[in-house]
């Protein structure tokens, strides 16, 4: 292992905007070593602070929510005024010194305050832009303002999501904001690999619309080819039965699914009803799913008098996909989270310990890691202009003076 | 003939080396399963020069595997014979990134990143699996209903006494595909600092978590338990009040909400004076003032005499009608859409999101690259396989 190299060291982030798909997007590049400032303003912090619970004690204040901090670990956290003009060349500066700059506000805004792509690379050739919005730049709705938990639905998620005579769905929160957060960061990485090799920056508008249609982009080639229009379909799969949820006991769930009627009869013997395991009617899919309410019905049964993760286990051990639906609370001591570490304790100054959500994948030779809790508001201001923009103290004190900073 | 793809976008005008592809030059061996078409998926877009490997035989005519792995050259051999493990190293050693979703100890084995490392010490070996590759569930079967329920998920989908829900289309392998994608361009942002490759290990169960939002911190922070919401709001009234979220309307579901702040008062306002030039009864909201209104007070009681004029007017348009004319009085919610609506959605179509591929029936339409890189969205340059060999079989059954 290469004892401390990070795999982004050196790789400067400044992000202008808030909520999920900004700030995310900056979070997992700060997780594997670059430097990332997070901007807002006293007038106008991030929205998560003050519009999303869980709070400390239950507490709303500015710098006690946890949505937050949640998605801004590990970052620089500092408030520039961008409708003061002291402001704006306070935040020009940070575009001069940074590599890539993230914003997530509604098209033009970021043109309107002097900080676009076409200004800012005048000063900054090699510079990286990643725009992100619901409908991204261009298109006859791309001023549509909007919230990733109802874009969810204009992207076909909801409606892909419940029983088939009933009504659609929510996913929890903006679903979509981080399938577009995830795939804006492989757009940065890409520029950042194309910079190392020609020099050039690259502007990239992501539209989080367009981002969430890859995530059903089988369905959607379906239709354009067969006119099938994909339904929801509650649990069930077209190639596999029994395929779903059974109660177990207390408020647990468990899912399984069998691929092969040699599956079937495994999971047959495990629930003590190797009977319906050697009956020939069910030895097909097709036997199966004509069977469903029969193979649920002796499922439930050994379901309902045990406990999920117990069953699971029994499941898994007898070679049948299985496992405990885990609630949110069970994440925290599922042992194979335990395992890889999923949770990184950091402390911050307001809320104390928190829990931050570590990368979905492990690098070998340059790990990364939760370095820092979320920022207070204004926390790094010093830090950042003085130490990361080399400016005097007296330069500071006069655009803090001049009100740049609030 | 390949679409060709025009400037949609804002953003320079760039010229000569800038406007190459992103990912140019790197070499990319795709030998996953379903689990990890999207990650190849994501670097051929972004200009990577991906090959997926498939056995002899193995089927490629499902629309999962023609959407998700177009723009990649597909070659006909299986890494398990000798043959083609001996093809495997070959590829290796001047390849940049190997994505493999190993089940099996002899596929652990095959893409072993200390065995491709003595091939290559510049190769990037992504292993995606359901739960890592260390831990006590790395043995564990499981599909995409097991990941979504392992990832939490399905624990916050459904109704609240109902039985919990995963979407009915995979996403637990678009989960962990794109976070290989990200994970692998990390290893080659390092490789420019280390000047080697390294091992990526990706855990779809993990992938999944990106999923649930700040859900989380509930639990961490208060030691509350989010559960499942179905189709309705709940948690803004201190009454216990719940808001709903999605409304029958002529041709399917709107999803709509009764916010407050900012947002709520002009969506609200333009709701009531919509109802209005439509001659709609408006009931209580007639009398409300938007500028104090806060969803938070509310009887349950109130919230059904809301919306009950809300429904009906609702009930009277199609999707399409409420997509438009809120996008024009610049009102929050968006229809339900199915892949019909989203297929005929001209907003995709005016910034280019579609692109047209040779296919077996004559040409199949595709999600274009998610990314509009300098003005330009970059074209897909593959079709999904080799389409002459599909049209033979077609004629020969």
């Amino acid at each position: 292992m290469n004892a401390g190299v990070l795999a982004l060291d050196g790789v400067k982030i400044v992000e202008f905007g808030g909520y999920a798909a900004g700030p995310h997007v900056g979070k997992m590049l700060a997780n594997f070593g670059a430097t990332v400032v997070h901007v807002e303003s006293m007038s106008r912090p991030d929205g998560f602070r003050m519009q999303y619970p869980p709070y400390k004690d239950d507490k709303p204040g500015i710098n006690s929510g946890g949505c937050f901090t949640y998605f801004n670990d590990s970052k620089y956290g500092v408030t520039i005024d961008l409708k003061n003009p002291e402001g704006r060349k306070l935040a020009r500066k940070l575009a001069d010194w940074c590599d890539i700059v993230i914003e997530n506000m509604r098209p033009g805004v970021i043109d309107r305050l002097g900080l676009g792509f076409e200004e800012l690379r005048k000063s900054n050739p090699g510079l990286i832009m990643l725009s992100t919005c619901n409908m991204g730049q261009t298109g006859p709705r791309a001023d549509t303002p909007g919230f990733g938990s109802q874009l969810s639905a204009l992207a076909g998620f909801c409606g892909l999501t419940g029983a088939k005579d009933g009504p659609p769905m929510l996913l929890y929160g903006p679903y979509i904001d981080y399938v577009a957060s995830t795939l804006g960061a492989t757009a940065v990485l890409a520029a950042l690999e194309r910079r190392q090799r020609t020099g050039n920056g690259a502007y990239l508008d992501v539209s989080q619309y367009e981002c969430g249609l890859l995530f059903l982009a089988g369905s959607l080639l379906e239709y354009h080819t067969s006119g099938k229009i994909a339904e929801r379909a509650e649990n069930d799969d077209p190639d596999a039965a029994p395929h779903g949820t059974y109660a177990c006991l207390g408020e647990g769930w468990i899912a399984l699914s069998c691929w092969s009627s040699e599956e079937f009869a495994r999971l047959c013997g495990a629930i003590d009803r190797a009977d319906l395991g050697r009956d020939p009617a069910l030895a097909t899919l097709a036997g199966r799913k004509a069977a469903a309410a029969r193979i649920n019905d002796a499922l439930n049964a050994w379901t309902r008098d045990r406990e999920a993760h117990e069953a699971a286990r029994m499941l898994q051990a007898a070679g049948v996909h299985t496992h405990a639906v885990n609630s949110v609370a069970d994440l925290f001591t599922d042992p194979q989270l335990i395992a890889r570490r999923q949770w990184s304790r950091r402390r911050h100054p307001v809320i104390g310990d928190q829990a931050y959500c570590a990368p979905a994948f492990e690098l070998s030779e340059t790990p990364g890691d939760v370095t820092a809790s979320g920022p207070v508001l204004g926390a790094d201001n010093e830090r950042v202009f003085r130490d990361f923009l080399g400016m005097s103290e007296d330069e500071f004190n006069a655009v803090r003076a001049q009100g740049a900073t609030d | 003939m390949l679409q060709q793809t025009g400037r949609i976008g804002r953003g320079p005008s760039f010229s000569g080396s800038n406007m190459e592809p992103m990912l140019q030059g790197c070499m990319v061996l795709d030998y996953t399963g379903r689990m990890g078409w999207l990650a190849g998926r994501l670097l051929a877009d972004l200009g990577a020069e991906v090959t997926k490997f498939e056995a002899q035989g193995a089927d490629v005519s499902s629309a999962d595997w023609r959407a998700l792995n177009v723009n990649k050259r597909l070659v006909r051999v299986d890494p398990a014979d000798p043959d083609g493990r001996r093809a495997l190293d070959q590829y290796a050693a001047t390849a940049d990134i190997l994505i493999a979703t190993p089940a099996t100890a002899d596929e652990a084995d095959l893409y072993d990143y200390a065995r491709l490392s003595a091939v290559n010490k510049r190769l990037i070996v992504v292993a995606i699996t359901p739960f890592g590759l260390t831990g006590p569930k790395t043995g564990w079967q499981a599909t995409d209903i097991e990941i979504m329920a392992a990832g939490g998920a399905m624990a916050l989908a459904g109704e609240p006494d109902g039985a919990p829900l995963r979407v009915s289309a995979t996403q637990s392998y678009a989960w962990a595909g794109s976070q290989a994608a990200v994970g692998a361009l990390m290893a080659l942002a390092a490789r420019w600092r280390t000047g080697r490759g390294q091992r990526v290990v990706v855990s779809a169960q993990s992938a999944v978590i990106t999923a649930l939002s700040h859900a989380p911190t509930f639990v961490d922070m208060l030691g509350i338990t989010p559960t499942r919401a179905g189709a309705y709001m709940t948690g803004r009234s201190v009454t216990g009040a719940k808001y709903r979220v999605f409304w029958p309307c002529r041709d399917g579901y709107i999803n709509f909400i009764v916010y407050g702040g900012a947002a709520g008062r002009r969506t609200n306002e333009q709701l009531v004076a919509w109802m209005r030039e439509r001659g709609f009864d408006l009931g209580p909201l007639g009398d409300i003032d938007w500028a104090r209104f806060t969803p938070t007070g509310a009887s349950q009681a109130e919230v059904d005499s809301m919306e009950l004029p809300i429904g009906r007017f609702i009930g009277s348009l199609t999707k399409r009608e409420f997509l438009e004319e809120a996008h024009r009085r610049e009102m929050l919610g968006y229809p339900v859409s199915n892949t019909a609506d989203i297929a005929a959605d001209p907003q995709l179509e005016a910034r280019g999101f579609w692109q047209d591929l040779p296919g077996p029936d004559g040409t199949e339409r595709h999600c274009g690259c998610f990314v509009v890189v300098d003005g330009v969205r970059p074209p897909l340059v593959r079709p999904a396989d080799d389409t002459g060999k599909i049209r033979r079989q077609a004629r020969e059954t």
